[in-house]
């Protein structure tokens, strides 16, 4: 497959990974950054883009998506989610294994790695579980899983309860250089929870979850890494301890790197008041104390990653009492919108940091190709208008699903071309000349 | 203003001389005070049915007994979607009313349909041997066939007017006066 | 022209969205109501012609029995559907189930359910009232309106007087409505129970807490008594009944050390000798089956002020094609 040349001109190019940030011109060809430089010329049939007054940054990478293929393809399918993930920037995704059958065997590995070609939008890794079924008792065959295309393993969903399992996963792991994700979440203390355990979950007489069932689990795991020195990933954090925990100790030397969500790092659970099923959500929107903590903690770092923790379900699902109602918001297509709104408009973060937390840092944390525009890397890129003002309407989503709590919600900047791989998957604005 | 907002047309004496007037007919009619029970509609009736009791003891040397009827919940009107009426107390006297003579006090008779609620509701209580209807203003404008058979004066009044009866209990004076509809409630 | 009662919305989901003025307007309406109830004929035809289904996903004879007597006194036509008999335990989804009563042009819904925020979520679908009959753990609030009737009615106010809830208050709906009803109208409101069955923050909703129910009863003027469910030893919230009976139990002998004579309200059902002892449930200070009866009269006001109707909802149905 012979694409076109692609010269994007005239955008400002921010790459953190190079400490780039100007007015530059990015030239793609054979599937691959050529060229980035002022005044590039375009080869013979190149397509030309002009990206005056927008970013052109490398491709988004979202760490943490569900997209229910296999068993929940009336929530979204790898087609689906992959095509949501380019409307919203994001040129790859890593897909959980809590689907039905679990992602825990290089089959199945094989069959998401297929999916996600044949889909051709957003490049699609595969999560591998990390016990056989997700059932907490036994490691799955990670080596053949990693050979078959899996970058990490996770038993996201169902986080391991059993120490001695989830230190035998990190020592295991490092064979295959790939870092263990977890979930973190004592069951034991948040079991029949749906919201934040606070004032506002006693006011709705909704069980809560405290934060202690997500602090326990993230110390057992941060002194796990301490102890195998394996490369330990935590999904989603939520809590203050949490955020201080890991900063202690990443300055302590432990291979921790940590992710932040959008809805974490927007609301609190005074969003689930009025018993809206679209907020919730596991790990709970917490309280304000810990929201900024999770803004804190990404702005210094400790939270290396933004990751969208993209969670389709179909509407009736949600349309439930709120105890009945699954977890789960969907994010691919509004996350870029989010962080600039919520942490680049107010000053928390640089432009330049925030593609470092959704690009480059989560292509060094799972060691994908990506999060760079030096030449020679594959042509993911993405370019965006960080001032566009839209307003979220979950009926015109790419995603199978709708389960947003962000809609009617104004927001700024958004993906206008997404490129992956030097060919153009996404385009909300004609742009080429 | 061109035309006063108000206008008396019963003071206290005339009330207190129409009241009295009133209880010799309930006496007269009922040929005495044997089996009488007088019964005043929230609110400004049952004032009402308490003088005229008093009245016809000071003639007669016995006081009937006096109970309460709010009609509210008996309304034609509750159907209506719109904010709900206050309901007010039912208190029937001792021995309630089978069989008894039972006289409706209310302050004034317009459309009928207050009567109409307060026959409706005695008949769920029981079976009176005969009804009397009281007031103290008869202003016309029946919308129900329904005629008081006591009254204490009868006025023409334009159905942008409003008849009002005062009582020391709840507004200070006795008195009854004419008034402009829309003019604030008391 | 007759004075018109606050309006109370379109659904009583909870006393948490209510004004303390609609709350003493719906115990100042239940008085007239207790009177009818003596009445030879015990009707009036305040609701004719309205259809009120009673919806009960979960078991409850006293309360459902409470609103029926409440709604024929009322003469509304009633249905009775309960978990057992209904669809849900074919699968139909509670919005389902909601759409199908919307069809069948019924007036009124009174809600019980297992879910807290089933009588909301059903309030926002449907343009019928909803009456919140308990949801979970989130709300009773015609309880805990009979609950305030029957203290007003013997100690003549609610302003000021100290309230304590004895039991477990984590997974009571009876608690947090009579909390924040209490509290609206001035009570003073403390919590009795162990700590596993305080809800987190309770603190923060400005009640006192004790730890000893020795403590409570001499701060007291009213307690109110929660059933001490069995499941709860089951989860091990409590080690034993016998040891909650020691520690938490309202006993003669207790009570006969307060300072002042307590009045001792309980919802019902009771479990004797478990939370309270029988010589207490029966004995001279108990208002329980006051509560009962108040609790006709509670249910009778609140569907009547309910009955009106909200005026935006009028305009609404006006405009909204009949055919859906």
């Amino acid at each position: 497959m012979n694409e076109r040349p692609i010269l994007i001109q005239g955008g400002r190019v921010i790459d953190p990974s190079r400490n780039l940030d100007d007015t530059l011109d990015v030239l793609l060809a054979d599937g691959k950054v050529a060229a980035v430089g002022r005044g590039l010329g375009a080869p013979d049939g190149a397509v030309r883009i002009g990206a005056q007054g927008l970013v052109v940054c490398p491709g988004l990478i979202d760490l943490h998506v569900h997209l229910r293929e296999p068993g929940g393809e009336h929530k979204e399918t790898i087609q689906t989610g992959a095509h949501a993930a380019v409307a919203g920037g994001f040129t790859a995704v890593c897909a959980m294994p809590n689907t039905d059958p679990p992602v825990d065997d290089p089959a199945a590995v094989g069959f998401v790695v297929a999916e996600g070609i044949r889909a051709g939008y957003a490049r699609v890794y595969p999560v591998g579980a990390i016990s056989v079924g997700q059932k907490g008792e036994r490691l799955t065959e990670i080596g053949e899983m990693v050979d078959a295309g899996a970058v990490a393993i996770t038993d996201d969903g169902y986080p391991v309860s059993d120490a001695g399992l989830m230190r035998l996963a990190l020592e295991y792991a490092q064979t295959f250089g790939i870092p263990v994700a977890s979930h973190c979440e004592e069951r034991s203390l948040s079991k029949g929870g749906s919201m934040n355990e606070g004032a506002i979950s006693t006011r709705l007489g909704l069980q809560g979850i405290p934060n202690a069932a997500e602090d326990i689990m993230i110390a057992r795991d941060l002194i796990l890494a301490e102890l195998t020195n394996g490369r330990l990933h935590i999904q989603h954090v939520s809590t203050r301890r949490g955020v201080a925990m890991i900063r202690e100790a990443k300055a302590r030397g432990v291979r921790v790197t940590a992710e932040a969500t959008p809805h974490h790092f927007t609301l609190t659970d005074e969003a689930v008041d009025g018993y809206r099923t679209e907020a919730k959500v596991n790990p709970p929107l917490r309280s304000a104390e810990d929201r900024a903590a999770v803004i804190e903690g990404v702005a210094d770092g400790t939270l290396d990653v933004i990751a969208t923790d993209h969670a389709p379900h179909h509407y009736d699902e949600k349309e439930q009492a709120f105890d009945d109602a699954p977890f789960g918001l969907v994010g691919l297509e509004t996350a870029l919108g989010l962080a600039i709104t919520e942490l680049v408009r107010p000053g928390v973060i640089s432009l330049p940091t925030l593609i470092e937390r959704m690009s480059c840092a989560p292509a060094r944390a799972f060691q994908l190709p990506g999060g760079t525009l030096a030449p020679g890397s594959p042509a993911d890129v993405t370019i965006f208008d960080p001032d566009e003002e839209w307003v979220v309407d979950p009926t015109t989503f790419v995603s199978k699903s709708r389960n947003t709590p962000f809609a009617g919600r104004r927001l700024y900047g958004r993906a206008v071309v997404t490129v992956v791989g030097g060919r153009i998957v996404w385009e909300r604005r004609q742009l080429r000349q | 203003m061109s035309e006063p907002a108000r206008q008396l047309l019963m003071d206290q004496r005339a009330v207190e001389r129409a009241l009295a007037r009133m209880a010799r007919e309930i006496v007269e009619r009922n040929e005495g005070t044997q089996n009488l029970v007088l019964l005043g509609i929230q609110r400004r009736g049952i004032p009402l049915a308490e003088r005229i009791a008093m009245e016809i003891e000071r003639a007669e040397g016995e006081r009937p007994p006096v109970g309460s009827l709010d009609i509210t919940l008996y309304r034609d009107d509750l159907m209506a979607i719109g904010p709900r009426p206050i309901v007010g107390e039912t208190r029937l006297p001792p021995g309630g009313i089978d069989g008894r003579v039972v006289v409706i006090v209310d302050d004034v008779a317009y459309t009928g349909r207050t009567a109409r609620a307060a026959l409706d509701e005695l008949t769920d209580f029981g079976r009176p041997a005969r009804i009397y209807f009281c007031v103290l203003v008869d202003r016309g404008g029946r919308e129900l066939p329904i005629q008081p058979d006591i009254v204490g004066r009868t006025v023409e009044a334009q159905s942008g007017q409003r008849v009002e009866v005062l009582v020391p209990e709840l507004d200070g004076r006795l008195a009854v006066e004419l008034r402009l509809a829309d003019e604030g409630a008391a | 022209m007759s004075e018109v009662a606050p309006y109370l919305g379109k659904d009583l989901v909870g006393l948490q969205q209510l004004s303390a003025e609609q709350i003493r307007a719906i115990l100042d309406t239940a008085e007239p109501f207790k009177e009818i109830s003596e009445r030879p004929i015990k009707k009036v035809p305040v609701l004719r012609g309205k259809t009120i289904v009673n919806l009960f996903f979960e078991a409850s004879t006293r309360t459902r029995i409470s609103f029926e007597f409440a709604e024929k006194r009322l003469s509304a036509d009633t249905v009775n559907i309960t978990a057992s008999a209904s669809s849900v335990v074919k699968g139909e989804t509670l919005v389902d189930t909601a759409r199908n009563l919307e069809a069948m042009r019924i007036d009124m819904v009174v809600i019980r359910h297992s879910a807290s925020g089933a009588a909301q979520f059903l309030a926002d679908r449907i343009r019928s009232n909803v009456v919140n009959a308990g949801d979970g753990r989130h709300e009773h609030p015609t309880q805990a309106l009979l609950d305030m009737l029957t203290i007003r009615d013997h100690l003549g106010r609610i302003e000021g007087v100290k309230v304590c809830i004895v039991g477990d208050i984590l997974h009571s709906r009876v608690a947090r409505s009579n909390l924040w009803g209490l509290t609206k109208l001035g009570a003073e409101v403390a919590v009795c129970g162990p700590r596993t069955l305080l809800p987190a923050d309770i603190e923060e909703t400005g009640v006192h807490v004790f730890s000893r129910i020795e403590e409570a009863i001499e701060w007291a003027e009213v307690l109110n008594v929660l059933r001490l469910q069995l499941e709860r030893m089951q989860a091990g919230y409590v080690p034993s009944l016998r040891e909650y009976n020691r520690v938490f139990g309202v006993t003669r002998e207790r009570l006969e050390r307060a300072p002042r004579d307590l009045l001792i309200l309980h919802p019902g059902p009771m479990n004797r000798g478990v939370e309270i002892d029988s010589d207490v449930a029966d004995g001279p200070h108990s208002v329980i089956l006051d509560q009962v009866t108040n609790g006709v009269a509670v249910r009778m006001a609140v569907l009547y002020l309910l009955a009106g109707g909200a005026p935006e909802r009028v305009e609404a149905a006006k405009q909204a094609p009949s055919g859906e």
